[in-house]
């Protein structure tokens, strides 16, 4: 299945309008597939996974493709968490003696939690429960992802584990019941190796303005699809519940969205798409960033808008639901905003289709709210909301989780709520 | 370009039953690897129905021009990954002509050792975590390192994911699915903590082919990298300074350690251990000295230390063990260039027989 991870030569992107400082070969590390006999234009660019001197045979990539389904039953379990910066993806592989439908029959493991930051030398093994499994789009055949969480040997989520507490909370039966579906846009930035500047810009120098680049096709216009359109199929083969793609308005910036997933999931999914996202951007030698404000100045940040819905909200009468909702999360603010990301308010402005990161808001088929409401939601009185508050790099678990609490858990005092429910304009 | 390729990877079944078996021997360093290969004429799966072979002994530094002939002795077979088929990688060890093991042959006295009745029937388990670096060629400096200068400080690397993050990966699962194929039984593989590092582990494996597996193991990682124009290093120290080294830990366990009241089986082996210390050290390879330092996860070379869950010991006991009474325990001392045969059976030697 590594094969889906070539592009045919046709992917090579190379620069027509001419600039002073950017030449042909910075274009070159889109490529996922080097062509055999170009392999020497390449090699300023290190695609840093293989780079093949006798570029005659490439017998790695045959091992690579090997399907071992007919010499032995054993498969590969690739355990993926999250390290101590709450943001770094780890994994290591173990072979299993035979394939694994569910999560339940994978063994724990435990790894060097003083590698990562997670625990000191002296006693460094961090615990690692298996959560879900996907299928590995590398190694194919019966070989598997496993995303988990970490715990201490006695049994204790380590502080940086966030899953825990969010599957306590989908797991209480208010919650349950109402049925909670997420819909995650994840933004990120492309950024060409070494230098920390985005994928297509001139080094040293900047892209004309934003206009073009939004959902565009083009040379001078699209910077990186190989690696969007590499990364959707791959989430498809997982079965990770990916539901589009789209270039974003800053060029080298994408999007994907995950969902609709109900609960957890939503956390699971989101983190197993970011980690196939670094794969791939590992073997295309692009560096990937989900810092929500990459470029300061006239250039959108990246941001994780979080569509939400519960079964009040997609019935009969959904509408007012969703307005007691957007209440309550008036009232919250700055617990939500703590909360959605590290440098938020580098990119919460008030400009660039964000709202001001201190000040709530909501309207409909307004992005410049904290909160928005599609136009058909309005329309058949009931659907979802989308909070756009939250940036590139927060934590799926956290943010879907307190969107529950707050909505379905939490109740304001009855003056907080007349309150805000005036300021808001909203007839509750 | 396409026939070379086409060649390479022809499926010989359909036309002869001959097929090909790379003989693979230790060099005279101890750590070099060696192999030829000869046309048998049919399919083999029994080591003992292999012919002996030989080798000009003296090209590699095992034997003198006027008498060069070193036999090989068929010992392990594996299914040979790069020619698939019925072809096959054979691990060999090396005698003079007269029967005699040659001096840098240290499978032998291991193979000794494991047969002796009291070891044989302890079922000694061993678990390798084979480190390596790989290099760029031709300027002795790690992958992804800027020539003349340094990478980031470590933190990132240990698993992880990401093109600034990760370097090699493709060698590191390429060899995975190699071991796999070939009936190695490799257990898993990570990101190691210096940049360029990787791990894989083999095991659980019993008694003598503990060091088969491992040898052929490094074999296929040597060809993979071959493949790759990129160089492996088993050096335990590759980059001086406030850099990981490369180490070979040997995770160790009896059928008494595994079994109730394992643990206090564990804790006498470990004394036994602790008082040959200096004997070990000197057989758990050559530069350990720059590696063992008492930072970066090690213990200092002089010392003896062990703790549970502690990676700054010379012997580590697991969580899991501690709690369940029994199990195994992992010698962190060996460096990546240890010859797997002397350290498994001395192991062995010194905690079942001394």
């Amino acid at each position: 299945m590594a094969q889906i991870l070539a592009a045919s030569p046709t992917c090579q992107m190379k620069l027509t309008k001419p600039s002073p400082i950017a030449s042909s070969k910075l274009w070159s590390s889109v490529m996922l597939k080097q062509k055999k006999q170009n392999s020497s234009k390449l090699r300023s660019f290190k695609v840093m996974a293989l780079q093949s001197d006798n570029s005659t045979i490439n017998r790695v990539e045959s091992l690579l493709n090997l399907d071992t389904k007919p010499f032995t039953d054993r498969i590969i379990a690739e355990y993926i968490w999250i390290g101590g910066s709450g943001i770094d993806l780890r994994s290591k592989s173990r072979t299993l003696e035979k394939p694994v439908e569910d999560p339940s029959e994978l063994p724990k493991w435990n790894y060097d939690g003083s590698s990562t930051g997670q625990a000191p030398g002296e006693d460094s093994e961090v615990i690692l429960y298996p959560q879900a499994i996907f299928r590995d789009p590398f190694r194919g055949g019966g070989n598997i992802l496993v995303i988990c969480d970490t715990y201490t040997p006695a049994g204790e989520p380590i502080p940086t584990n966030k899953r825990a507490r969010a599957a306590e909370i989908f797991s209480n039966k208010k919650v349950n019941e109402e049925i909670p579906w997420f819909g995650i846009e994840q933004e990120y930035t492309l950024l060409q190796p070494n230098v920390n500047w985005p994928l297509g810009w001139p080094v040293g120098a900047y892209p004309g303005p934003q206009g073009p680049y939004y959902c565009g096709v083009g040379a001078e216009k699209s910077w990186g699809r190989d690696i969007s359109d590499a990364h959707y199929k791959a989430c498809l083969y997982a079965g990770i519940n990916i539901s589009g793609t789209n270039g974003e308005v800053m060029p080298g910036q994408w999007e994907f969205q995950v969902g609709p997933s109900v609960g957890i999931e939503a956390g699971d999914h989101v983190w197993c798409a970011r980690y196939l996202l670094e794969r791939i951007t590992e073997q295309a030698g692009v560096v990937l960033t989900l810092d929500p404000k990459p470029i300061e100045g006239d250039w959108n940040g990246a941001g994780c808008h979080t569509n939400y819905s519960t079964k009040s909200m997609r019935e009969e009468g959904g509408f007012d639901v969703i307005k007691k909702a957007i209440l309550n999360l008036s009232l919250r603010h700055m617990e939500h905003i703590s909360a959605y990301g590290e440098g938020n308010e580098r990119r919460l402005t008030g400009k660039h289709e964000t709202a001001s990161i201190d000040q709530f808001s909501w309207g409909v088929a307004n992005r410049g709210c904290s909160i928005r409401v599609g136009r058909d939601t309005e329309k058949k009185g009931k659907g979802y909301l989308e909070d756009r508050r939250p940036a590139s790099n927060m934590d799926p678990y956290i943010v879907t989780s307190l969107l529950a609490e707050t909505t379905l858990l939490w109740e304001p005092t009855l003056e907080a709520e007349a309150l805000a429910a005036q300021k808001l304009s909203l007839k509750v | 370009m396409s026939l070379l390729s086409d060649l390479v990877n022809l499926n010989l079944s359909d036309t002869t039953k001959q097929i090909i078996a790379e003989y693979i021997w230790i060099g005279g360093s101890g750590m070099d690897i060696r192999s030829k290969a000869r046309t048998l004429p049919g399919p083999v799966t029994d080591p003992s129905k292999l012919p002996k072979w030989n080798y000009d002994g003296s090209s590699t530094g095992q034997a003198a021009g006027d008498d060069s002939e070193v036999i090989l002795y068929p010992q392990a077979i594996f299914r040979d990954p790069f020619r698939r088929g019925n072809n096959i990688l054979v691990m060999c060890d090396a005698y003079t002509p007269a029967g005699n093991p040659i001096p840098t042959n240290k499978r032998h006295n291991a193979a000794k050792i494991f047969s002796n009745s009291k070891v044989a029937s302890e079922e000694p388990w061993y678990g390798i975590e084979q480190e390596y670096t790989l290099m760029q060629k031709g300027v002795n400096w790690p992958i992804g390192w800027p020539v003349g200068g340094f990478p980031g400080p470590q933190g990132p690397y240990y698993c992880g994911v990401g093109a600034d993050k990760a370097i090699g990966r493709d060698i590191v699962d390429a060899h995975y699915k190699a071991c796999l194929y070939a009936g190695i039984s490799i257990s898993g593989v990570n990101g190691e903590v210096m940049p360029g590092q990787w791990e894989f582990q083999v095991g659980p494996v019993e008694g003598i082919s503990a060091g088969d597996q491992v040898w052929i193991a490094r074999f296929l990682l040597e060809r993979i990298t071959e493949i790759s124009g990129v160089n492996v290093s088993f050096d335990p120290k590759p980059v001086p300074g406030d850099w990981n080294g490369a180490g070979a830990h040997c995770n160790y366990s009896t059928k008494t350690m595994r079994n109730t009241e394992g643990l206090a089986v564990i804790k006498k082996a470990i004394e036994k251990l602790q008082v040959k210390h200096k004997q070990h050290i000197a057989a758990y390879g050559e530069g350990n000295e720059r590696r063992l330092t008492g930072k970066h996860e090690t213990a200092d070379i002089n010392t003896f230390s062990w703790g549970v869950a502690n990676r700054g010991a010379s012997v580590r006991v697991g969580r899991d063990t501690e709690k369940e009474g029994k199990g195994y325990f992992e010698d962190r001392r060996p460096a990546s260039n240890m010859d797997p045969y002397v350290v498994t059976s001395m192991i062995a030697e010194t905690t079942i027989l001394g």
